[in-house]
Formats: structure tokens, sequence, C-alpha cells
């Protein structure tokens, strides 16, 4: 008779060999390094071209993000609708994203389209001409969205909470406002865009089912550029973090939720306590079994969702706790908040909690190592933050034997909540 | 090519398996066919409700949760108007206990009333987070009340109202579970590093001794077909006015469902898409503009939403997406244009099967609308549309007596 009260005997995670396929790399004629990762079933492919042309060393706000937007909208050989219409006739999807350090021109599309798309991608990164209409017509789209999305608590919460953290003036820390929207204009972006992209630094990263001859393609397209290759560095800014450590905002008077964030600085990756503490943050605030979900969601019902995570930044970071909960509860959110910070500082976690949160961080791990776009995503992370492939396999060794008693120490050490940063915007 | 085997239970329940050797995983699909289509009137929002108890305990394991995380695996579930859908993803050495955990709970929940309470207040607080205490927030529950009057596609999956949430008894949730929780109403996917001989003999450990029950047989409302235009105008706190129009089109089987599907990509599929280019671009009256649809098994309907340029008189912003949709539905579509919104459709395709868990998901869908072989056949019934049927359908479908209209006004 089956007994299903027992539970199937299980393999654990921990005892799991997870080997990182490696990563090829080559150089194009420039200097620029190539990265890539051949895998997977379906005939298709993703290429990233990095620059290092975001927010970091903007000379006004927005202009990054501007220039980096308006690659595709016009260049010497093709209007912003041809640009558009080259792409979308594959059936191919070309984006941008501006971020902190870097901004990314990216590519997915069928691996059979790929010498028609190549030269369209290389015509942005050296022709781009960012007519007056067309920024026109983004400055006031922006604004327009800003408007909108001013209205909700949970972004107005994400940038302030940053201002705190960081200072206005750091690039972690600032913000767009309709002013700066208005001020953009078209001689800062050619000047930006003549700098960080035509003359810019820049690593390229290709993953999926690669095609023969891939190599001389990027070459012919991306290898006689005037590109370099990057540093992988960028000059240290300072932050200034706020001085006063609690807020409340009313932004809508018919609020019936508060967006809530409480966080602390945190030092970057590059510190040693870096891989313990994502071990300690998964089990505190992680994932779905974590302490604050199962307290304050899955016990309380005060939230649709819960959760804590260290901000995926190059440099100094932040432990951030975020959430949205029923207006009546805010307060009762943030108090169930420091008291789980108190159990993890004065009570050992117990073996059995502990094993869960390993084996369910190392059976995810296992799953991202065999697509390629997971894969690529890995070894960008890596080499983005001038790191090696040991430094993968430490943080694996950081999740399977960090004890109960380093864990006790680290929240001692990082989980106080006079370090930390507390606000609601209602 | 998607491979895949196919075998059924004698309690009902089919199973389909899909070999995958590239990973080290296994990921599990259980599909239910229930949505929030098939509630009460009075009950909405339930079937939604009814997916946060299933990770509430079973009857013989207390939590759903903490043995599959510890067994190295995660997991997520959705639920729309046409279905509820439960995944997870382990590592293929445990997967039995996936095959455990699934089996007890679609053996029976343990119905626990705190479990009821707290994911009661749960569900209010992903109520609010997304339809009131937002902007915009309550747009789709007045559209779907617009756009049915009669099929159940008129509530959201969410709920019509806090209220119903709130009212929900265990009493209901015992009902529910005894009418669609049944081996005969769900389908099993498996997908990834293991054979089915394997999925087989666990199949037939796990879910065999699970009771049949009985087959629902779905026999709901379905929508007369609108005879005349519609029009709601609303005034909210919003900072700029915006346009919802959506018209009737046709079920996700029916052949028609292909063409409909490539005009709304025809129309806003990208940077090079109609209405973007003509509308955002050149006329300048939207700030962004949508056009999609819903993919609903039965009868869905067809969208297209925007934000106005600050200033633009919403009447002449009507006019501009009826001049566009006039345009299409004479002057058709040349070969070259329909030729792109294929690649588009292929593309996607291709781009979404690289995800096991999505294969998995897949493989359930097309299984309960008919045949999981439409994962592989599909594309062909998107190359079978020719530019006469896209001409022909924006005629049928663009019909002025087959629309609503919503203006949404802003009060400042």
């Amino acid at each position: 008779m089956l007994n299903r009260a027992v539970a199937p005997p299980i393999k654990d995670a921990i005892d799991f060999t997870l080997q990182l396929k490696p990563c090829e790399q080559f150089t194009l004629n420039n200097g620029v390094p190539v990265y890539l990762i051949n895998a997977g079933a379906q005939d298709v492919i993703q290429i990233e071209v990095v620059l290092y042309a975001g927010n970091w060393t903007e000379p006004g706000q927005g202009i990054a993000a501007a220039t980096n937007y308006l690659l595709k909208n016009g260049t010497t050989n093709r209007t912003a609708f041809q640009i558009n219409e080259d792409f979308e006739y594959y059936g191919a999807y070309c984006n941008r994203a501006c971020y902190n350090e870097t901004a990314v021109l990216s590519l997915h599309s069928l691996t059979r389209h790929l010498t028609k798309l190549l030269p369209v991608m290389k015509d942005m990164l050296c022709n781009a001409t960012f007519p007056e209409e067309e920024l026109e017509i983004y400055k006031q789209n922006s604004k327009q969205r800003l408007a909108v999305n001013l209205q909700k608590a949970d972004f107005v919460a994400n940038r302030k909470i940053d201002e705190y953290l960081y200072g206005k003036s750091h690039p972690y820390g600032t913000y767009s406002n309709s002013t700066d929207i208005d001020a953009l204009n078209t001689g800062a972006l050619h000047s930006f865009y003549s700098q960080h992209y035509i003359n810019g630094a820049c690593a390229i990263f290709v993953a999926g089912k690669l095609p023969e001859g891939l190599k001389e393609l990027l070459n012919e397209n991306f290898g006689y550029l005037s590109l370099h290759k990057p540093t992988f560095k960028v000059n240290e800014i300072k932050t200034i973090p706020a001085i006063e450590k609690k807020y409340r905002i009313q932004n809508d008077d018919k609020a019936v939720q508060g967006a809530i964030r409480i966080a602390s600085e945190f030092p970057g990756r590059q510190h040693k306590d870096f891989k313990k503490i994502m071990l300690l943050n998964t089990l505190f605030g992680g994932f779905f079994g974590s302490r604050l979900m199962s307290n304050i969601r899955e016990d309380k019902g005060y939230t649709y969702g819960i959760h804590s995570y260290i901000q995926n930044h190059t440099q100094q970071s932040a432990w951030v706790i975020s959430t949205d909960a029923g207006k009546d509860v805010c307060e009762a959110t943030i108090s169930e908040v420091y008291k789980e910070m108190k159990k993890l500082r004065e009570k050992l976690v117990d073996d059995e909690e502990l094993l869960l949160v390993r084996n369910f961080m190392l059976g995810g791990i296992l799953g991202d190592l065999s697509g390629p776009f997971q894969l690529i995503a890995k070894w960008k992370n890596i080499i983005l933050n001038n790191h090696d492939e040991k430094y993968f396999y430490e943080s694996l060794d950081a999740i399977r034997y960090t004890t109960a008693d380093e864990l006790m120490a680290l929240a001692n050490e990082y989980l106080q909540p006079e370090k930390f940063y507390e606000l609601v915007v209602y | 090519m998607i491979h895949f085997e196919r075998f059924t239970l004698d309690n009902g329940l089919r199973i389909l398996v899909h070999q995958d050797k590239s990973t080290a995983m296994v990921a599990l699909d259980v599909l239910y066919d229930v949505g929030a289509r098939d509630e009460n009137p009075d009950k909405t929002g339930f079937a939604h409700l009814f997916e946060h108890l299933m990770f509430g305990g079973s009857i013989n394991i207390p939590s759903y949760d903490e043995p599959l995380q510890l067994a190295g695996g995660e997991n997520n579930a959705f639920t729309s108007n046409d279905i509820t859908n439960y995944h997870c993803e382990l590592p293929a050495e445990n997967i039995e206990t996936a095959f455990w955990l699934e089996s007890d709970r679609m053996l029976s929940l343990a119905f626990s009333k705190k479990s009821l309470e707290v994911q009661r207040k749960v569900v209010c607080e992903e109520f609010k987070e997304h339809y009131i205490n937002k902007p915009y927030g309550d747009v789709w529950n007045k559209l779907r009340t617009l756009a049915y009057t009669t099929h159940p596609y008129k509530w959201m999956t969410i709920g019509k109202e806090l209220k119903h949430v709130e009212d929900a008894s265990l009493q209901d949730v015992k009902d529910f579970f005894h009418k669609h929780y049944t081996p005969c109403n769900a389908i099993l996917v498996v997908a990834g590093n293991i054979d089915t001989a394997q999925v087989k003999a666990l199949a037939e450990k796990w879910f065999t001794p699970i009771p049949a029950g009985e087959k629902y047989i779905r026999n709901i409302p379905q929508e007369p077909k609108q005879t005349a235009p519609r029009f709601l105008e609303v005034k909210a706190d919003v900072p700029l006015d915006a346009l919802y129009k959506c018209w009737h089109i046709y079920p996700r089987m029916d052949e028609r469902y292909y063409t409909a599907d490539l005009i709304s990509d025809i129309l806003s599929g990208g940077g090079s898409s109609r209405l973007y280019q003509s509308l955002v671009k050149e006329k300048k009256l939207f700030s962004n503009i949508e056009c999609y649809h819903l993919g609903s098994s039965d009868a869905g309907i067809m969208v297209i939403e925007g934000k106005l340029v600050k200033g633009t008189d919403i009447k002449l912003a009507n006019a501009a997406i009826e001049e566009e949709l006039n345009n299409l539905k004479e002057n058709g579509i040349t070969e070259t244009e329909l030729e792109k919104v294929k690649n588009k459709s292929e593309s996607a395709m291709a781009f979404e099967d690289m995800s096991l868990v999505n294969r998995a998901t897949s493989i359930a869908i097309y299984e309960v609308l008919g045949d999981a072989n439409l994962i592989n056949t599909e594309l062909e019934k998107y190359h079978a549309v020719t530019v006469e049927n896209i001409k022909q359908q924006s005629q049928i479908i663009f019909n002025e007596n087959n629309c609503s209209t919503m203006y949404y006004l802003s009060n400042n």
C-alpha cells in the first residue's frame, strides 16, 4: 500500500556536481573581445553589444539613456522606420537598454537571418543621427510616461530609496524629472555618442545555436569600427547617503496600499562576505519559502509578496526589502521585518531549513546551466565584474558550506535596524 | 520539431512526455481545465483564489513548497479566464518528489481554514496592488463589462469585486475541488531529462490510485453577436486621457483566429507597425498605442489602446484610428507586409520554446485546446493566411457594430 505521508528519497542538490560550460573567446580586429556560448536546440541567436555608455559618465541628467534609446531612430543610411522595418521584416528584435556603467544594443533573431541584420546594427553603432524631431517625440513621450509613473507608489518609492542610499548626485541614486527631460538636446547626444559609442569601449556576448562563419561575420561588421577593448573598470564616484533614516510620503490621497522599502548600504560583490550574504539573503527574503514570505504573506496575509535582495550593482550596493502592503498594515509589516532580522541575529538557523535553502539555490543554478541564454548571462556577469570562473565555484561553495554560526555572525553585522533606511509611500 | 509521447491512465488523466537530454532538469506541468469562465457570476475570482489554496497543504502533506525546495525545485502557477496551470522544475534525479506532491494535491487538499483565511487576504492585496492602487487599474473591469453582456469573460480572472473574494467559504472551496480538480479534468506534462518508461512507472504508482471523479461538462452562455456600437466615458484621477477600443474575434481553435492574430501584428507589432508609425510618429496624437488580443479559448476580443498626447482631442484621436482601420479594410496589405508578420510569428515561437518550463506549459495548453501536436503544426496555419484573408477579416472584425469604445478621461 502506497504511503503518501512519506516523502520519496531525494538526492541533495549540495551533492550535485555543477559545471559551468566554458565560454569561448576571440578578439575582433580592433581589439573588442567577443564571448560565445554555443548551445541549444532552437535555431536562434542572441547578440549583446555592451558599451561603457551608462549614466556613469553622462555630463547631464538623462543623456546616456536618451542616446541609447535613439540609436534606433535614424542613421545616415536609414530612417527610424527603416531600421525598425529591417529588423521586423525578419521577425527579429533589436533592443537597447541603458544601465549605470554600461549600455547595451542587443539582437534576438533566427540564426539564418543574421547576415541581413548585423549591418543594420553596425549602422546604428557608427552612423546614428539623432534627428531633432525624433528627440522631441522622445521627450514628449518620456514626460507623459513619467507623469503616469509618478502616480504609482512603487515607482516613487524605488526612486526615493536609491536617492537616500547613494545621494541624487550619484549614478545609482539619480533620476530624471520633467525639467531634466526638457533640457535634453541633440548636441549633447551627438557628443556622448561620439565618445561612448563610436569611439567607445565595447565587449560582445553571443549565445545560441551558432552558425558557421560567425566569427568572420562579426569581424566584418564590428571589427573595423573605432571601438576598443574595455578595462572593465570605471572611476569611483562617492556616494552621499542621506542623514535622516525614516520617511513617510503621501503620494495619493486615495491609496489603499503603501509601497514599503527598507534598505541599507551594503559593500558590493567584491567584498569578502558577499557570497555568504547571498545565502543569508535567500533565507531571509530571497525566495517563496523565505522567512519574510512565510511570516508576512503566508501567515499574516499583509501582502501579495515581500522580497529582499542585494541590488545588482558593480560598485557599492544595498540590501533592500521591498513590498506593497495594505495601508492599515504597513507599520505592522515593518515591525515584522525587524522581528525577522532579530531572529536571525539571535537564533541559529536549524539544519533542516539551511539544507532546504542550500538545495533550493543549487537546484536553481543547475537549471541555469543548460540554456544558452542563461549560460551567457552567467558569463557576462563574471566578465563585466572583472571576475573569472573561480568566482562561480566559490559562490557554489559558499552556498554549500557556510555554517549557521557564520550566518548568525553576518546577521549581527549587517541586519541591524539602525543601519536601515525606512520608507513608506502611500 | 518538439517530440512527445502521450498516454492516458484509467482514471482519465492524460499524460504527455517530452524528452530533452540536454538539460539536467525535469519540468512537470499540471493543467486543470477550469478558469474564471467556469465561475458562478456571484462568486467570481474563485478559480484564482483556489490556485492559491493549492499551496496550503494537501491531504497527506502539510506543505507543497518545502519538500519541493528541499529537492532543489521551484514552482509557480497561473490562472486565466480559461485554465489553471501549475508548473515546477527540479533536478531530474528528484523527479519522484514532484509526482508525490502533485498527485497528493490532486487526490485531495487538506482544506485548512487558516490557509483560506490568509489567502483571502493575500488575494485582496493582489487585487489592490494590480487593479486599485494604480492609475488606469480599473480599465479591464470596465472594458470587459462593456464588451461582454453574457459570456463569463465579462469578469476579470481576479474577480469582479473584492467582496466576492472576501466572502469565499470553505464549503465553496470543497465543492470547487470536487467538481474541477479530478484526473479526468487534468493534463500532466513531464518534460526534460526522463523517458516515457520512467514516467509511466511513476504515474502508475502515484496517479493511478486517484479516483476518476466526474468529467465536468462545460456549458457556459456564449456571447450573442453584437449588433450596435457601444460607448462608455469614464473620468478618473489620471494624468492623461486614454482611449480603448475592442472588437469581438474568434475562438482559439477557429481557422480565422490566425488571420486575426496576424492583423494585430500588422497594426502594432513594433516600431514599423501601422498604428505606431502613423499615430505616434507622424500625426503625434498618441504617446503610445498598441493592438493585441487575449488569445482566449472562446471568442475573444481584439483591443486597441493608447494614451493621448496632452492637449489632443479624443474624438480626433478616435477618428484617426478609424481612418487607419478603414485604410486596412479598403486597401488591404502587401505580400511583403504579410511575410513580415509571418516571420515574426515563427521567430516568437522559436524563442518561446527555448525554456523547458515554457515547452511543458505550451504542450499542456495545446493539448487542452485539442491536440498537443499543434505546437508543431501551428506555424503552417499562419503560413496559410493570405492577403485576401486579411482584407476580408479586417472588414468583418472592424465593423462599427462590432466595436466597443471607451474614453478614459483625465480629471485634471
